[in-house]
């Protein structure tokens, strides 16, 4: 789970890491209260306009405006509230701005990168910094990897004085800021560590020209997991920055994620539901969606991931390819002869459907008068509904 | 032979009077399985399963009364951790969890402490666990869809397994044990290790490698196995058509400097040996090729 930069400030600021602060507004009409907020309350007098999408690259997609006084912050405010922004990583449709986070202004005279994530190959956590901050951090790592100094912590003795000194150290902090670097890690890996975070990234991290440190932008994400146990945490989740269909389906307990083909699918399992794509590529078809059905697949999941692939108009033919091991296939052709009677198909359905009670469910779909293309093979299933998707569509 | 379990293995559930638990406990019962009791605690000397088993409060007492070895859990992901290192604390050998969904700090807890725990191996978490034709069944992949031969499986993915264990028997290629690893950012054995078991293991004449984009456990896998497996490896990659996505943070991408796309890993399995198939339907046919 993701959230914006504004609500990972707060909870920065509750670990008493410091931060560029400010303050969030979704109307206009409290832009002249803010504005005087951030005078008065942060003694600053500039102001930096800042668009809150749960997507990078926000300054590039001009989501992000310096403001040397009130009135170029108001005509900031009112030009990025409500626009589409469009970034290297919201995609071509790019994003509606519902809040804005206008902070202080700060006199950086220096930038840098910090992160903390979980390193999958030997199970610990890796703390990543830079001296390059400011920047892509992957371009950093792709042209200049030396600059990049990582740490381990063995999250069983978490992280000591001395690894955050001697990652201070490398970054060539001395004297006051090099305590102020050492408070600041120590304070953000126990946040990490309490918010079940799986990623926290500080860029830039900066010193201003008063050599204070601060965090001017960050980013978390956390362990969808582990937010059964972090309530706090989960009350910051904002809907409308995720897909409306893929929201909808995860009400229905279905791993639905959109792509831009026309065949659709409906697996169980996660594996077999990317390799069921893969194999619609390879036969010359293009994949509409991933969507994993999960361990219980019945007749009301049948139904309710047809919805889901239907509501996405470029799908020309269904692919369901069910291999049944705890799930008992007689079940899964029970749903989706009730959902083909009940939705008023109009695209070509190849069905799928091997492992337990497979020879029950063909015997079920032939005698059920809907219609439907059976297959055998994964192999036929994906031949099939790649021709049936093309001969749809010309 | 085969490999982490048999027909001797001493097995306990951790879970057993859950629904998932006592379903799944039954099953390997009635596939030959030598299911000798259970654990939950607060029930102990309840009795389950038909035939009975009794029920343990710890697996202490499981290990005392009834020499468990194995232990295969179903415990609810927010006691799953516990339980994993329970078992490694009373001296369970092969640990198998089932468990999905058990929160990631857990699991980097658990890492560390099984570090202390040098005769325990855990399989999983977030997997279907082991299945060895005719001789053993500890998790919940179907006996039925497999049938004995010569052939290791390892895989992430619990139905792509099915799969390709399918395309096999319908080559007549038996299997000897099919693995299932699991998914998740943290698991207790890895490809790696597995490839080093079915290379001692005089049955398995090839291996069925599946894996999936993320991570870099393939590439580490097809590394050793360049230099210490003689076997035959038939490989495949789920999700080369998974969208890249839109990502938050970009420290999970440099975290290990390896290219986790598909594409990346089966030029990198490629170039170490293996026989890759870009179509997951090419599988058995592919081993077939191998040792046909």
């Amino acid at each position: 789970m993701n959230i914006h930069e504004y609500q990972a400030k707060e909870i920065l600021k509750k670990f008493k890491i410091p931060v560029q602060d400010g303050f969030v507004l979704d109307d206009i009409s409290e832009a002249e209260n803010i504005l005087s907020k951030v005078e008065s309350e942060l003694g600053s007098s500039q102001f930096v306009v800042k668009a809150q999408i749960h997507a990078g690259g926000r300054g590039k997609g001009g989501g992000v405006k310096f403001s040397p006084n009130k009135e170029s912050a108001k005509e900031n405010i009112q030009n990025i509230l409500g626009m589409t922004l469009i970034t290297p990583q919201t995609g071509e449709a790019g994003q509606k701005v519902r809040k804005v986070m206008v902070t202080e202004g700060i006199d950086i005279a220096d930038e840098y990168y910090l992160a903390i994530t979980l390193d999958r190959s030997t199970g610990q956590n890796v703390i990543m910094a830079s001296t390059e901050g400011g920047v892509e951090i992957e371009e950093v790592a792709a042209a200049t990897p030396e600059k990049i100094i990582r740490t381990w912590v063995d999250p069983s003795f978490g992280l000591k004085r001395f690894a955050a000194l001697d990652m201070g150290i490398k970054l060539g902090f001395k004297g006051d800021l090099l305590k102020q670097f050492v408070k600041l890690l120590t304070n953000l890996y126990a946040c990490y560590e309490s918010t079940d975070a799986s990623i926290v990234e500080i860029n830039p991290l900066v010193v201003t020209e008063k050599d204070e440190l601060i965090a001017l932008d960050a980013k978390f994400n956390f362990d969808s997991n582990a937010l059964y146990r972090q309530a706090d945490i989960l009350a910051l989740r904002d809907e409308h920055e995720e897909d409306p269909t893929e929201l909808e389906a995860s009400k229905y307990h279905l791993n639905y994620i959109k792509l831009e083909g026309n065949v659709g699918c409906m697996v169980n399992g996660a594996g077999l539901a990317m390799g069921t794509m893969d194999i619609i590529k390879l036969r010359g078809g293009n994949p509409a969606n991933f969507l994993d059905v999960g361990g219980g697949a019945n007749v009301e999941t049948v139904k309710n991931g047809f919805k889901i692939i239907l509501s996405d108009e470029n799908v020309k033919a269904v692919l369901i390819n069910i291999f049944g091991g705890i799930v008992r296939c007689d079940r899964v052709a029970n749903g989706i002869i009730e959902a083909v009677k009940e939705l008023d198909l109009n695209v070509p359905v190849v069905v799928r459907l091997a492992g337990t009670n497979a020879d029950i469910a063909k015997e079920l779909l032939n005698n059920s008068g809907v219609s439907i293309i059976a297959a055998e093979s994964l192999s036929e299933a994906a031949d099939k509904v790649v021709e049936a998707a093309t001969v749809g569509v010309s | 032979m085969a490999i982490l379990v048999d027909k001797n293995s001493r097995i306990i559930v951790q879970g057993i009077t859950g629904s998932e638990g006592s379903f799944h406990a039954q099953q390997c019962l009635d596939y030959g399985q030598n299911v000798v009791g259970g654990v939950t605690p607060g029930k102990g000397g309840q009795e389950v399963l038909e035939p009975k088993v009794p029920v343990f409060d710890t697996v202490y007492e499981a290990v005392e009364k009834v020499n468990a070895n194995v232990s295969l859990i179903f415990v609810p992901p927010a006691f799953a951790a516990d339980a994993i290192m329970e078992a490694a604390d009373a001296g369970i050998e092969t640990i198998v969890c089932i468990t999905e969904g058990i929160p990631v700090k857990d699991m980097t807890y658990v890492e560390s402490y099984l570090k202390t725990k040098p005769n325990s191996r855990l399989i999983g978490p977030n997997c279907p666990g082991l299945l060895t034709p005719e001789g053993a069944k500890v998790g919940i992949m179907p006996g039925f869809i497999a049938q004995k031969g010569n052939v290791g499986v390892i895989s992430k993915s619990g139905t792509l397994t099915y799969e390709a264990v399918h395309q096999l028997c319908a080559e007549g290629l038996g299997q000897t044990t099919c693995v299932g690893i699991g998914g998740d950012p943290i698991i207790g054995t890895k490809m790696a290790e597995l490839l080093e078991m079915f290379e001692n293991d005089s049955e398995t004449k090839a291996i069925v490698m599946i894996g999936e984009i993320g991570g870099s456990m393939e590439i580490e896998a097809a590394q050793y196995a360049k230099e210490n497996i003689s076997k035959p490896i038939i490989g495949f990659i789920a999700g080369q058509t998974a969208p890249p996505g839109r990502r938050m943070g970009h420290a999970g991408a440099i975290v290990s400097g390896e290219d986790e796309s598909a594409a990346a890993k089966m030029k990198i399995m490629r170039e170490c040996g293996i026989h890759v198939v870009d179509s997951p339907a090419d599988i058995g046919r592919t081993v077939k090729e191998q040792i046909g």
